[in-house]
């Protein structure tokens, strides 16, 4: 424990002197403090990693003289979810950001130790602030090595049950390497801006870790939508709430720098709006965790109120004002270097893109912020709900996916209208064939849908157009059969067809979000054992209830499961046995007796699920557990008595408990009253996981070296090496 | 036109189209709403019919019939209290004390929940201010 909070003492002495050297490197020009600020962040992702591995240790072994360890895990935590619960706390997942922000800073450094030599020194000051950030927060306001106060107890509080899925291993860790991994285009903007070197050379140089973020963010939402699917037992998927928002608004801009980017490079165009955009993303990244952690506004994922708000307000502050100077006073360098030529070219329809995911991303910001802004206005607090947000944003999110298909078929600087013709047909037709499908399937009465349909397959067309005549030129110039055509042919651009690949998930992640909520089917219904019920076409009935009593592998009782063995048919099928349950969790309050702890706890649904290409059916069940409450309340009172007299051993008490909660289970098995059913059938939610995997590989082929630049990169080595030894003796 | 003209024309359109957007996301930001309000600001002057997104913490003792749930809020820190019919699925964290938001219309004495609009607070994360 002392060890931990040394090293976080430590991390921030590293962070102040980093800072130091850098800039007086930068400013005197000598070498030597430059490579000492850099190493300084190794430095300090050695330590925080230290850190971070001593807490893990402690949870990992149930270590409960950590007062951390007591308040989020227990010995009856499976040991998976131990190792996952050192994030669910709010001191935790600080010491996990300010971990990942050294370990990218420390690899994007190490990479470009021997470029960007005036930008470097900046970055890294930048890159260790905020890496002091975080470290004054876990000194001085969030410590996670505290101690518990007053004898170590026996056992913890356990992490929460909501927390115990799979995603929990990999969605924040995802979440918190988009948003650290963010920081690192933002640092080197900062630098280029102080040192004024505004070519495109920052960009081209951070661009893996711009595109290793965004992948990272992305996966990250997509995971906690999964999640929240599978798990929450509401059966949504994204809710609008303000930390789901939060995540959304700097992958929104960051999506934004990479297209406007390409035009930088290729036109040395957009050299304010991409500097304005990559330190906004910057920012939004930070106001996303302070939005989680500051408690300002109502969420359901936010950590509640805490003292960290104003910490995080004053970074906020320093980083937009600092923004805003940085891009003001360097103007004049930041002018493009041509004009756009056309409306009708790739650039304008790029430039669009951009405004169209800004507007986006001001509109989410706008409706997440206005309790707060009306607030301000009115006196009172107005809020929106999620109707609202998709009033907003399906319109934008429409014309974005019609431009994702645009941007690859038009020509750089001026389109033609040979060029147009040429390259519109085929995907305009595609498009129009999936409308004329998507209404014979009857899709007709919600036209926002059906719009989306059709431009999702003009974006699938132009591209598929594009790999067709991409192949055909391989085959013709190489005499190459189909498939090796077609590698070779991703192989020798893999940037544009990474792109293009990232661009029909995404419409195949559209495609599944228009038809899930615009054709699903929703009920909630009270059913006794024997009932049935039809819901979207689907028969479904209560075959049987269910109910277990789960110890922990080391004994202890972990939980109590009631659920319902469901049985389920859709017309001529044959028909399926569907399980769901609820699982209840023992509560710690000391108010609650031994038996009713367990009914009076947390409790999470097992949701049934029978996931396809075309639908999903979804089920979870709430039992009424009232008709328990009176044995509830007398095994409360014989336990009760007997814990005054000293009756029973740890071990007795333990086991006749287990019978106690058995013979209740047993009970609503045998004698179940009605419970109430959620049932949904959703079309095509499918289709969102789907399309994130292609996205993933999009960006994977994206973001893997091509075989040109790892052999610049080999032959710039070789003749490095080769100036070196030539100028040493022999 | 000359090129100076040309981009003030185009600057002050691209600044009318901004504002006039701005314009309509405010208007239709305030028209869509819906107030949000603690339990005692509910009971003193809600309007029947009106909807506000109801804050506060449930109070224990809450019934359960079919998918019907009647509870009561009150403020996160004081004893007023409101009467709430919810027709619908709970959440999982939905439990006596925990705080949760639900948009309300007033029907009588009682306060109609809105379908799907009860979110409870993650309890993993809620932690009181330090003092």
């Amino acid at each position: 424990m002392v060890a931990g909070r040394a090293c976080l003492i430590v991390a921030l002495g590293i962070c102040l002197y980093g800072i130091g050297a850098s800039v007086y490197g930068a400013r005197s020009g000598r070498r030597e403090w430059v490579a000492s600020g850099r190493r300084a962040v190794y430095a300090l992702a050695g330590v925080s990693l230290v850190a971070f591995l001593i807490l893990q240790a402690a949870f990992l072994r149930s270590d409960f003289s950590f007062a951390l360890v007591t308040s989020h895990s227990s010995t009856t935590t499976p040991a998976f979810y131990r190792a996952t619960a050192v994030w669910s706390s709010q001191e935790g997942s600080l010491l996990l950001w300010l971990t990942l922000l050294s370990l990218w800073s420390s690899l994007m450094l190490f990479a470009t130790r021997r470029r960007l030599r005036e930008i470097a020194p900046y970055a890294t000051a930048v890159l260790l602030g905020l890496g002091g950030f975080f470290a004054i927060l876990l000194v001085f306001y969030a410590s996670p090595f505290e101690r518990t106060i007053g004898p170590v107890p026996a056992e913890g509080v356990g992490l929460n049950p909501l927390l115990r899925h799979p995603s929990m291993m990999i969605h924040p860790p995802m979440l918190y390497s988009g948003y650290t991994l963010f920081a690192v285009p933002f640092a080197f903007a900062v630098g280029a801006l102080v040192a004024r070197r505004l070519n495109a050379d920052w960009i081209r140089h951070t661009r893996p870790f711009t595109l290793t973020a965004w992948f990272f963010l992305g996966m990250g939402i997509v995971l906690g939508a999964r999640w929240s699917y599978s798990e929450l037992g509401w059966g949504g998927y994204w809710a609008w709430d303000p930390v789901e928002n939060a995540s959304l608004m700097p992958w929104l801009t960051g999506t934004a720098f990479l297209h406007s980017a390409m035009i930088q490079e290729k036109r040395g165009m957009l050299k304010v709006w991409n500097a304005s955009l990559v330190l906004a993303t910057g920012v939004l990244a930070i106001l996303g965790t302070f939005l989680v952690r500051s408690g300002i506004l109502e969420s359901i994922h936010a950590f509640g109120a805490s003292t960290l708000g104003v910490p995080f307000l004053v970074l906020i502050a320093l980083m937009t004002a600092g923004s805003v100077y940085l891009v003001a006073t360097r103007a004049p360098q930041l002018r493009a270097e041509h004009r756009l030529d056309s409306l009708l070219s790739r650039e304008a329809a790029f430039l669009l893109n951009n405004l169209v995911l800004v507007l986006l991303c001001v509109v989410i910001w706008w409706g997440t912020f206005f309790p707060l802004i009306s607030e301000a206005l009115t006196g009172h607090r107005h809020t929106f709900g999620p109707p609202m947000f998709d009033k907003l944003t399906v319109p934008l999110a429409i014309v974005l996916v019609l431009l994702s298909g645009i941007g690859p078929l038009i020509a750089w600087r001026r389109a033609t209208v040979a060029n147009l013709r040429r390259n519109f047909v085929v995907p305009v037709g595609v498009g129009v064939a999936v409308l004329a499908l998507a209404l014979a399937l009857g899709a007709g009465s919600r036209p926002d849908a059906l719009i989306m349909f059709a431009f999702a397959g003009f974006v699938v067309g132009g591209v598929g157009q594009e790999l067709v005549r991409g192949v055909r030129a391989r085959r013709v110039m190489a005499r190459e059969p189909v498939p090796l055509a077609l590698v070779s042919l991703v192989r020798r651009n893999r940037r544009r067809y990474g792109g293009y690949l990232v661009h029909v998930g995404m419409a195949v992640v559209f495609v599944g979000i228009a038809a899930s909520s615009s054709f699903a089917h929703e009920r909630d219904v009270q059913l006794s054992a024997g009932d049935s019920v039809r819901v979207g076409g689907y028969t479904i009935d209560y075959v049987r209830p269910t109910a277990k009593l789960v110890a922990a592998p080391n004994g202890r009782l972990e939980r109590i499961d009631l659920g319902a063995d469901m049985r389920v048919a859709r017309g001529g099928e044959a028909p399926r046995l569907v399980h769901t349950e609820r699982s209840y969790f023992p509560s710690v309050g000391p108010m609650l007796g031994p038996v009713s702890r367990f009914f009076e706890g947390e409790s999470t649904s097992e949701v049934g699920l029978r996931a396809g290409l075309e639908r999903d059916f979804w089920i979870t069940v709430a039992p009424d557990t009232q008709r328990l409450d009176a044995r509830v309340k007398e095994g409360d009172r014989v336990f009760t008595r007997a814990d005054k007299a000293g009756a029973l051993t740890d071990t007795e008490r333990n086991e006749l408990l287990g019978q106690a909660l058995s013979g209740l289970a047993g009970s609503y098995a045998k004698n179940p009253p009605a419970a109430t059913f959620r049932v949904l059938v959703s079309p095509m939610v499918t289709w969102i996981w789907l399309g994130a995997i292609v996205v993933l590989l999009g960006a994977l082929i994206a973001l893997w070296p091509s075989p040109r630049a790892v052999g610049r990169r080999v032959t710039a080595a070789y003749a490095a090496r080769v100036g070196r030894e030539a100028r040493v003796p022999a | 036109m000359d090129p100076a003209r040309k981009r003030t024309v185009r600057l002050v359109v691209a600044l009318s189209a901004a504002v006039l957007l701005a314009a309509a996301l405010v208007y239709t930001s305030f028209s869509a709403s819906s107030e949000a309000r603690s339990p005692s600001q509910l009971l003193s002057s809600a309007q029947p019919g009106k909807t506000y997104q109801l804050t506060g913490k449930v109070v224990a003792g809450y019934q359960r019939s079919g998918t019907t749930t009647n509870f009561r809020v009150r403020d996160r820190s004081g004893n007023i209290s409101v009467p709430v019919r919810y027709v619908g699925a709970l959440p999982d964290p939905f439990r006596a004390g925990r705080e949760v938001i639900v948009d309300v219309r007033k029907e009588g004495g009682v306060f109609v929940g809105e379908k799907d609009s009860l979110v409870t607070k993650c309890p993993s994360k809620f932690t009181a201010e330090k003092t």
